[in-house]
């Protein structure tokens, strides 16, 4: 790339995450200075102290290429996603909770206030006697002081603003970003537009190199604790559940290499609209028992199903949140 | 048409029921030919096996306004394709312990084996569903899926 041609402009920003993705943009070790070379950040509050009102105040599309991640979890997440979404040319939900929700999406199976009651009045290690919660206005000597308003329900990045691409994983693989980033540098032909990017478009268990049958009988499941894994027969098989087989491929089965079940945040794989739906279909159908009692004792040892089979994508998912 | 004007009275409940083209389909046929009376409540969609019915076409059934799926079978047994109905046996135990944890009744999903002669029960089998649904109520699956409450 010539030195005269002129330098992308990117931003990472993000909503109800855990720090986690903006840290695997530092992953990338010292590609950052390849990325550096072709892009000059202009937002990035983990690592940039860059304002909001400077944000505010670029002109619209002039940032070329922004990395949200988190949920929308609040007004302030809400108010940025639409300010990056008008100043930016290409919109990238980055990591499962842009994408679908992600891990603080499982507070839609609560609500606001029965979260602000465990968080300020229930928890063990609150001490609250006045019940006191905070206030979103305080007035101050110097003037009034503002907190976010907190939203009952978590969103997906999608369901706020228009969204380009996703980059799924919790976090997303280092690799797959930078590939996607120099396709960017080098007007690499773009997928269209809603496209999953950074990810493979197989399932995990094509990648997985672990002993599968075709048959599958399993009696019951357990709990990874529960059960010494021999390390080399696919994990369902043992009766460990693995969310594998409904999951998009493109992480290196990493959580498997590492003796670990899949769980899901790389996001199902186009042509299924529902994860958690899916994946219930194929792992009730891999269960042996014939008998109505059997197969009901067999179910029972899958501990919370929503929670597991919706770990990642709840807010994204056809129920969306728990009926309150 | 006695049925139909009480109905009308009040709200109908909706059933979407997915039944197997070899037992339950027919049977409702048979229901049809034999002039058997049942509530007008269910819209049939016919799939060749119960083992067909994926979790996430129930799932779309309740958030597009069904106020309650039901799913009919071959008995144990007899499936035209061997097993196809265990399958749907195990995934909609599954599936019932996702929607009440989800907070929604778990009568609101019925699973029932009514063979190709039992046309009877069929009827009663509806009329029964069309009761107990009266009595929850209209579903609000769709109105909370779709709103968001910030």
């Amino acid at each position: 790339m010539g030195k005269d041609k002129a330098k992308l402009k990117m931003a990472i920003y993000w909503g109800a995450a855990c720090g986690g993705c903006c840290v695997s943009v530092l992953d990338i070790h010292e590609t950052l200075f390849t990325v550096i070379e072709h892009a000059d950040l202009v937002f990035w509050p983990i690592a940039l102290d860059t304002k909001y009102s400077d944000v505010e105040e670029m002109p619209d599309q002039s940032i070329d290429i922004t990395l949200f991640n988190g949920a929308v979890r609040n007004s302030e997440n809400e108010h940025m996603a639409r300010v990056l979404r008008q100043k930016s040319r290409l919109l990238i939900a980055y990591g499962s909770c842009a994408h679908m929700g992600g891990i603080p999406g499982l507070a839609n199976f609560s609500n606001k206030e029965a979260i602000f009651r465990r968080v300020y009045e229930e928890s063990e290690s609150t001490v609250n006697p006045d019940k006191i919660r905070p206030l979103e206005e305080v007035m101050v000597a110097e003037g009034t002081l503002h907190l976010p308003h907190f939203y009952n329900d978590v969103m997906t990045l999608d369901q706020v603003v228009d969204v380009d691409y996703y980059l799924p994983g919790c976090p997303p693989q280092s690799e797959r970003l930078v590939e996607v980033f120099l396709a960017v540098v080098n007007g690499t032909e773009l997928p269209p537009k809603g496209s999953v990017v950074g990810a493979s478009s197989l399932v995990q268990c094509d990648e997985c190199k672990r002993k599968k049958s075709e048959k599958k009988d399993i009696k019951r499941f357990y709990r990874p604790w529960e059960v010494v894994d021999d390390g080399e027969t696919c994990l369902n098989e043992q009766g460990i559940l693995c969310l594998g087989p409904a999951t998009r491929g493109g992480c290196g089965v990493r959580c498997v290499v590492g003796n670990a079940p899949c769980r899901g945040c790389y996001g199902p794989l186009d042509d299924i609209s529902d994860f958690g739906g899916k994946m219930m279909s194929v792992i009730a159908s891999m269960l042996e028992g014939k008998e109505e009692a059997e197969i009901e004792e067999a179910i029972e040892t899958v501990v919370d199903p929503a929670g597991t089979f919706y770990r990642y994508s709840l807010p994204g998912s056809k129920l969306r949140r728990k009926q309150l | 048409m006695q049925s139909i004007e009480q109905n009308n009275e009040q709200w109908s409940p909706r059933i979407v029921a997915f039944f197997c083209n070899w037992c339950t389909y027919t049977a409702s046929d048979l229901a049809g030919v034999s002039r058997l009376r049942y509530a007008p409540s269910t819209r049939v969609i016919r799939v060749m096996c119960s083992g067909r019915i994926e979790p996430t076409f129930i799932l779309e059934a309740f958030i597009k306004g069904a106020d309650g799926v039901l799913i009919g079978g071959c008995h144990p047994g007899d499936c035209h394709y061997s097993e196809g109905n265990y399958k749907c046996l195990r995934r909609f135990h599954l599936l019932q312990r996702y929607i009440v944890e989800m907070g929604i009744e778990k009568e609101r999903l019925r699973l029932e084996w009514i063979s190709a002669s039992e046309g009877k029960r069929l009827q009663e089998v509806v009329n029964e569903m069309t009761d107990t649904l009266r009595q929850l109520g209209p579903s609000k699956i769709k109105e909370v899926a779709e709103t968001i409450v910030k």
